[in-house]
């Protein structure tokens, strides 16, 4: 029965002096909002970038060609480097001054990171339409771009939506690769925590946990918006 | 009305459309015949440049239209286009697929919209099925909702790609009939089908298109009941029995 008592004594000691909960809380926060912001800009990313390879591919337009293989690069370069490295490039070439706001770091480094993912969900998304909707939409005389907004992308969505679900869940957790350029996320919180109690384990476990649960309700929200969307379904 | 000078495309090295001469005047039914793979298709589809043809020009009401420096989304809505497989927008209803391009290109308001179509749906006899989904309708009405689609732009022709080819063998009646209907009001056609009874009855001139060429054309009097080309002559003994 010692180690047990230990044990609880060690978790209580990572949890409630000093009001250590509300650090995990903060932390927890901090990964929650740069996730976010993160797959939000990445969705923006990887939309442009994504109708730029879909479209550009085949376009007449020197322009467009190229800029579908700039589009290529990108995703072939961030999807081809771990995401330490790339975090640790994107901070030390950008954010110089040293109290620039943590949130935009994040967002900045995992919307970068985000968008080629995001690119290749879209584009799949894209590519599941049918070759038919594009031509009837063009053939009615609207133009490429207004063939995708009125008439794609709305089909896409249904499939996009759910991997993007899936990829802000991705998200959740890879963020905590951001305590390593010093953002205070929950993964960094709990390794303060873990240097004040001089006992590194528990708060870690206890970040896991909060981890966890979160990707689970996740989940199971995502499980729930899914099953809307399929009612949606004509078919 | 549409005029096409030695028409030619090839994809990679297969040439498909070998130098297709035609005028096709205001008024007129063309319908086009010709086995599979023979290239009838793809020179319908080169009339609205859906396929971009390699080489030729395709002229339409004086505007060369092959020209990379004309609008050719300007033109397309004069053009409507029937699709083999309907290409129907599954997530909006029948009056939305029939009203999003007046609404998005000619700017008509959401009341005008309303009486467009009505009245087209009226015309296609499909008044109840406004707030369906294509989904839920049978082949042939959803071929007959994609023809009320293309006249929503009040198009100066019609162009269909084998418009029952993909319906089951009760719903091609009521699709050809519709079709019958809009040849009656004068509207110019061009048809691409298997339809010979339709083309009998209706063409004004009937074009036999066979490797890439046109082999014969005459109209459906004389192409059906006395045939020069040895092809078309194979051909007809084929499908009319």
């Amino acid at each position: 029965m010692e180690w047990l008592n230990t044990l609880y004594e060690s978790f209580y000691n990572a949890l409630v002096p000093e009001q250590r909960y509300l650090a995990y809380l903060s932390g927890l926060k901090m990964t929650l909002l740069i996730a976010f912001f993160a797959v939000l800009l990445g969705v923006i990313i990887g939309m442009v970038v994504a109708v730029l390879k879909v479209g550009g591919r085949n376009s007449k337009n020197p322009l467009l060609r190229f800029l579908a293989k700039v589009g290529t690069f990108y995703t072939t370069v961030i999807r081809g480097t771990p995401v330490i490295v790339q975090v640790l490039i994107i901070y030390n070439l950008i954010f110089t001054s040293p109290d620039t706001n943590k949130i935009i770091v994040g967002t900045v480094c995992f919307g970068i990171n985000s968008g080629a993912y995001v690119a290749e969900i879209i584009r799949a998304g894209i590519e599941s339409v049918p070759r038919g909707q594009m031509e009837a939409g063009r053939s009615l005389g609207f133009h490429y771009i207004q063939t995708m907004r009125y008439i794609i992308l709305p089909q896409a969505v249904k499939n996009i939506l759910p991997a993007l679900g899936n990829e802000f869940i991705v998200m959740v957790k890879e963020t905590s690769v951001i305590s390593v350029i010093a953002v205070n996320d929950l993964t960094k919180m709990a390794q303060y925590v873990g240097s004040r109690t001089w006992d590194i384990i528990p708060p870690m476990v206890i970040a896991a946990v909060i981890y966890l649960i979160i990707t689970l309700i996740l989940t199971k929200v995502m499980g729930i918006f899914e099953r809307r969307l399929s009612q949606g379904d004509h078919h | 009305m549409i005029i096409t000078k030695n028409l030619q495309k090839a994809f990679g090295d297969h040439q498909v459309l070998c130098g297709i001469d035609q005028h096709i005047e205001k008024g007129e039914k063309v319908v086009v015949i010709g086995p599979s793979g023979s290239g009838k298709s793809t020179f319908l589809r080169c009339l609205n440049l859906l396929e971009e043809p390699t080489g030729g020009e395709v002229i339409f009401e004086g505007v060369n239209i092959t020209d990379p420096s004309c609008d050719i989304n300007k033109l397309r809505q004069q053009m409507g286009m029937v699709f083999q497989q309907f290409n129907l927008f599954p997530h909006k209803t029948v009056k939305q697929n029939i009203t999003l391009a007046p609404i998005k290109l000619k700017g008509i308001s959401q009341q005008e919209a309303d009486e467009l179509s009505k009245r087209l749906l009226d015309r296609i006899g499909l008044p109840e099925k406004a707030n369906a989904y294509p989904g839920q309708l049978s082949g042939g009405q959803q071929q007959r909702v994609a023809i009320a689609r293309a006249l929503a732009m009040n198009p100066k022709v019609m162009l269909f790609d084998e418009p029952t080819s993909a319906l089951d063998p009760e719903m091609v009646g009521e699709v050809l009939e519709l079709m019958k209907e809009l040849a009656e009001d004068g509207m110019t056609m061009v048809v691409v089908t298997h339809e010979m009874g339709f083309a009998k009855e209706v063409a004004t001139r009937v074009l036999f298109i066979d490797e890439g060429i046109v082999k014969e054309e005459n109209r459906p009097m004389e192409f059906f009941e006395n045939p020069k080309n040895d092809r078309l002559r194979d051909f007809l003994s084929k499908v009319l029995h």
